[in-house]
């Protein structure tokens, strides 16, 4: 979708501002929300492409004024709400008890739950799945799609109908536009392609700064053969 | 950053009180339906403040400075190569700057990092200023950044657009040859493993 999120060389924005000795959460309900949604996650309530796309799905305006554990708190109520694990009128009322002082809730003991939320920092990640062999190798000379699917997809929009390199064949992996939208895992090849920084940007392109992107073999056309002069 | 944004780079639509209260609200709906544990959440939160970080990564990096068949396997299959040394939770890819070649981390879509393997990235990776420009005006990134590299040097930028991580093997410092492996862990900064500094040798780390 050609959403708000997918911001890779839009101007405006100013200096990168750094904070000294940041700590990991600026407040105690930025690690609540991190908590509760690995363990959504590791429950399969929802995917990691699905999650994605419905940060992607907040309001531009939302989006721009929230802060990153702000979109994953959003993100959390929106897609509970739409899988039918909460309300938000029951949301709503929660709030009104636990501001009364009363949290309704008897504590829920889960050891196994914790272990499988704890394995996701030492594992295997589950995203390298068999898949079709990849129909492009090393060196290959590539095209991206140029097209604006009103769906999910991780193919920034800087990088739409450019031309590229194969840099490296990764392996098949689950395919995030179809994942997030309910349609199957479809793993196929994913590839590192390189674009020269002039392709993506013309002549006001930095030098010798090429981006290299990890795109799925459904992004990409073969690049059509030199014309032969002769 | 605008004048939108208060000293974290948050713009806050609403109160930290109603946020919070919010959170606690979800978490506790989630618990009275038994898919929440809140103290998994505390353990979980926990490792993240307590042992996850750049210290782990700055390991696998001292490693590859001090062993190159370790090296080699680092930058041939990165995932394994950190099993190798306990870590894990990470599809990793590293990349190695060289004389000449520097890399440089990005997730403009979102905000992928390799938080299994150095912690849960700052508020800057994250920001929109650092995800807009790191593509398309890395020179200009990295100066903000103090990092000022000769016009000949190349500059590689990792678009993390997958479920793949990306992090930057940095350069040993000169005059380092007699460190031991522990003390080299101790220049490897959190930023020279996404690209936006350079390690330094003790007396300039020291600094």
């Amino acid at each position: 979708m050609n959403g708000i999120h997918d911001m890779g060389g839009m101007h405006g924005f100013g200096r990168v501002e750094r904070e000294e000795n940041e700590p990991v959460f600026h407040a105690p309900w930025e690690g609540r929300v991190l908590g509760i949604t690995r363990a959504c996650g590791v429950q399969g309530i929802f995917n990691i492409d699905e999650s994605r796309h419905a940060i992607e799905r907040m309001a531009p305006v939302d989006y721009l004024g929230s802060s990153y554990y702000e979109r994953w708190l959003d993100r959390n109520v929106r897609l509970l709400v739409e899988k039918g694990v909460i309300t938000r009128e029951e949301l709503e009322r929660r709030m009104a008890q636990l501001a009364g002082g009363t949290d309704p809730a008897t504590p829920h003991s889960d050891p196994k739950l914790l272990d499988r939320m704890l394995r996701v920092t030492k594992e295997r990640t589950p995203y390298r799945q068999p898949g079709p062999p990849p129909r492009f190798a090393l060196g290959d000379r590539v095209l991206t799609r140029h097209d604006a699917p009103v769906g999910h997809t991780r193919l920034p929009r800087y990088a739409r109908g450019k031309p590229g390199a194969i840099a490296r064949v990764h392996g098949t992996f689950i395919f995030p536009d179809t994942n997030a939208h309910g349609r199957g895992e479809q793993p196929h090849a994913l590839y590192s392609v390189r674009f020269d920084a002039a392709g993506l940007w013309g002549e006001s392109a930095e030098p010798r700064a090429p981006v290299h992107i990890d795109l799925w073999e459904r992004y990409l056309e073969p690049a059509a053969p030199a014309r032969s002069t002769s | 950053m605008s004048a939108a944004h208060d000293e974290h780079g948050h713009h806050h639509r609403e109160p930290e009180s109603v946020l919070s209260l919010r959170v606690r609200a979800l978490e506790s709906l989630l618990v009275e339906k038994k898919l929440v544990s809140s103290e998994a959440v505390d353990r979980l939160v926990s490792a993240y403040e307590q042992d996850i970080g750049p210290h782990h990564g700055a390991k696998v990096v001292a490693r590859a400075w001090v062993d190159p068949a370790y090296r080699a396997r680092l930058l041939a299959d990165g995932t394994a190569a950190i099993e190798e040394l306990g870590f894990g939770g990470v599809d990793l890819q590293v990349v190695e700057n060289t004389p000449g070649v520097h890399n440089l981390v990005v997730c403009t879509l979102c905000s992928c990092y390799p938080h299994a393997l150095i912690g849960l990235p700052p508020v800057w990776y994250k920001s929109f200023e650092y995800r807009s420009r790191a593509v398309r005006e890395p020179r200009v990134v990295l100066r903000e950044f103090g990092v000022d590299l000769p016009a000949s040097t190349e500059i590689r930028i990792w678009d993390s657009s997958a479920e793949l991580r990306y992090l930057v093997l940095p350069e040993r410092p000169a005059g380092t040859e007699r460190l031991s492996e522990a003390e080299l862990a101790k220049l490897v900064t959190r930023d020279s493993m996404i690209g936006v500094a350079v390690a330094q040798p003790p007396a300039a780390a020291a600094r």
